[in-house]
């Protein structure tokens, strides 16, 4: 049996009294496609970043080849975060350095590699996210959101990393720009054999870019399945989201007007 | 319920605040001492605090000089020791003003945009997004900056204080009728070395605080431009404070050596 890449044990995390992950178990297995789906604020995000080491869950393990990271620091942590690529909901583009500075950032600095030469590949990553060269000299501030999340994603798989994540890729994107980034993840995670692990909200991506699919609902992993699955997968929360229905057992926090 | 809860309540935030500051500030300088370095990031933060510092700390200093000159002649001609305004000026700017009005000076313009910077990239991110490019944001964001305001506030104050000096000399001579000659030769023959030096000392400390603490609040900031509003105001309020604390140490320590 091979090692999982990520393995998540019993992961739990709250901020005050707010439980956000109460026992997250997780595997995925090399150059595989996973995506966690989930109402918003369930706890997605906050997940990707326990992995990241961005946050500290409060008790379980978290395993890299297995290895496990939490509490990692230093030299350690770089060494483990070499493996990643990682692209923000928000973007989180460094808006003091040009575009494709931005991309070949991870290359330069994580790599060390000469300025000229990550600058070539990072054009490059551009032009597979449908950017152009001159794109490549603006401010991210220049840029429209759509074309920000482009850059975001040039940036995350810029070292060609083992491990991607993912967060909501195609929101803010119009139905083409999220087909083709769909294709591009898909293209990543085969040609380099890396292993995803994406969010999303947007259930054609998810089909599409997944070989697995999660479900994250109450600070739980309760369903995770083949994709294929996913439509008779005989648990109500599952089939509440992915048909986008008001009605069932998932109920949204809201007051009836 | 016990009315001293609140007080020892305020007292325990209070050592945690320094608490977090004492290891905020171990880590900064232990990440000062150790490679790598990015140079071109230190000279950028040098042009910035040095060169365009410049105007500001000139035009106060030169000002206080001026001052400084016009109120001494006011007390000290009441007996008849006007001729003494040279070594006034020298001393009250080299040893005291010099360093104080840079250093509040520099907290307003260099704190308030470190901490708004750094607030800026922490809510959107782009603090996240640098660990996980396997870059550290204690060598890359803070180290520069605190080496720049260590190593350029006192430049910044050497030149202030030839201002400063300069402007009292514009007072007497232009306004008060002393002769020229006279007051720059009483400038020289009053300075000592440890005048001018007690004063660059102050300077490096003071870079070293406002630095400090605009990279702190910065880094730590929280929920969204609120948080980035308090932590500029919290950048300046707390650097401006610890100025006048550590002038009145450093005077001290200066009188008693
Ligand atoms: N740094 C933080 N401090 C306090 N609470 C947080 C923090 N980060 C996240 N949370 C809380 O954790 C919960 C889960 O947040 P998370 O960002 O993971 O949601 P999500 O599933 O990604 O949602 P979305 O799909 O809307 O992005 C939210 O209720 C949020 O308020
Ligand atoms: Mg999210």
């Amino acid at each position: 049996m091979t090692t999982p890449k990520i393995k998540l044990t019993d992961v739990h995390k709250r901020f005050g009294d707010k439980v956000v992950l109460d026992g997250i178990d997780l595997e995925i297995t090399p150059g595989e496609s996973l995506v966690i789906i989930g109402g918003s604020g369930s706890g997605k995000s906050v997940t990707l970043k326990c992995i990241l080491g961005l946050l500290t869950p409060d008790s379980g393990t978290i395993e890299i080849d297995g290895e496990s990271i939490v509490g990692m620091s230093g030299a350690d942590r770089e060494r483990v975060n070499r493996k990643f690529g990682m692209l923000f909901q928000g973007g989180a583009l460094f808006d003091s350095l040009p575009v494709w500075e931005n991309v070949a950032f991870g290359l330069i600095q994580g790599h060390r590699m000469n300025r000229n030469k990550a600058k070539d590949i990072a054009l490059e990553k551009l032009a597979a996210v449908g950017l152009s060269a001159e794109v490549g000299e603006l401010s991210p501030a220049e840029l429209s959101g759509g074309m920000q999340k482009r850059v975001g994603l040039a940036r995350a798989i810029a070292t060609e990393p083992e491990i991607i994540f993912f967060d909501e890729p195609t929101t803010g994107l119009d139905p083409i720009m999220g087909d083709i980034i769909n294709d591009l993840i898909v293209k990543c995670v085969k040609e380099l054999g890396a292993t995803a692990l994406s969010i999303t909200h947007d259930m054609a991506s998810a089909r599409k870019i997944s070989d697995h699919i999660a479900m994250l609902y109450k600070g739980k992993i309760i369903w995770v399945g083949r994709t294929a699955d996913i439509d008779h997968s005989g648990e109500p929360h599952v089939d509440q989201f992915i048909h986008g229905r008001a009605e069932g057992p998932i109920q949204m926090e809201l007051r009836r007007l | 319920m016990n009315p001293f809860q609140p007080v020892g309540k305020a007292f325990l935030g209070f050592l945690e605040a320094t608490g977090k500051i004492a290891l905020f500030t171990f880590l900064s300088i232990s990440h000062c001492a150790r490679p790598p370095f990015y140079f071109r990031l230190l000279g950028r933060q040098m042009i910035d605090i040095g060169y365009y510092s410049l105007p500001v700390v000139g035009m106060t200093t030169l000002f206080a000089g001026m001052a400084l000159g016009l109120q001494t002649y006011a007390g000290f001609s009441r007996f008849s020791a006007e001729g003494a305004i040279a070594k006034v000026v020298a001393l009250g700017i080299t040893r005291e003003l010099g360093p104080v009005l840079a250093g509040l000076m520099v907290a307003g313009r260099i704190g308030a945009a470190m901490a708004a910077e750094l607030g800026t990239m922490r809510v959107t991110e782009q603090i996240d997004a640098l660990d996980t490019l396997s870059t550290n944001p204690f060598k890359y964001l803070i180290a520069p900056r605190i080496i720049a305001g260590f190593t350029m506030l006192p430049l910044l104050v050497f030149v202030g204080d030839i201002i400063g000096v300069f402007g009292g000399y514009i007072v007497s001579v232009y306004k008060l009728g002393f002769n020229p000659g006279v007051y720059i030769s009483e400038t020289f023959k009053v300075l000592e070395f440890v005048d001018v030096f007690s004063g660059l000392v102050k300077a490096a400390t003071f870079g070293f605080i406002v630095t400090l603490m605009g990279c702190y609040h910065g880094y730590n900031s929280r929920g969204g431009a609120q948080g980035v509003g308090a932590a500029t105001t919290n950048a300046v309020v707390s650097a401006s404070i610890l100025i006048l604390i550590f002038n009145y140490i450093i005077t001290e320590l200066f009188l008693s050596a």
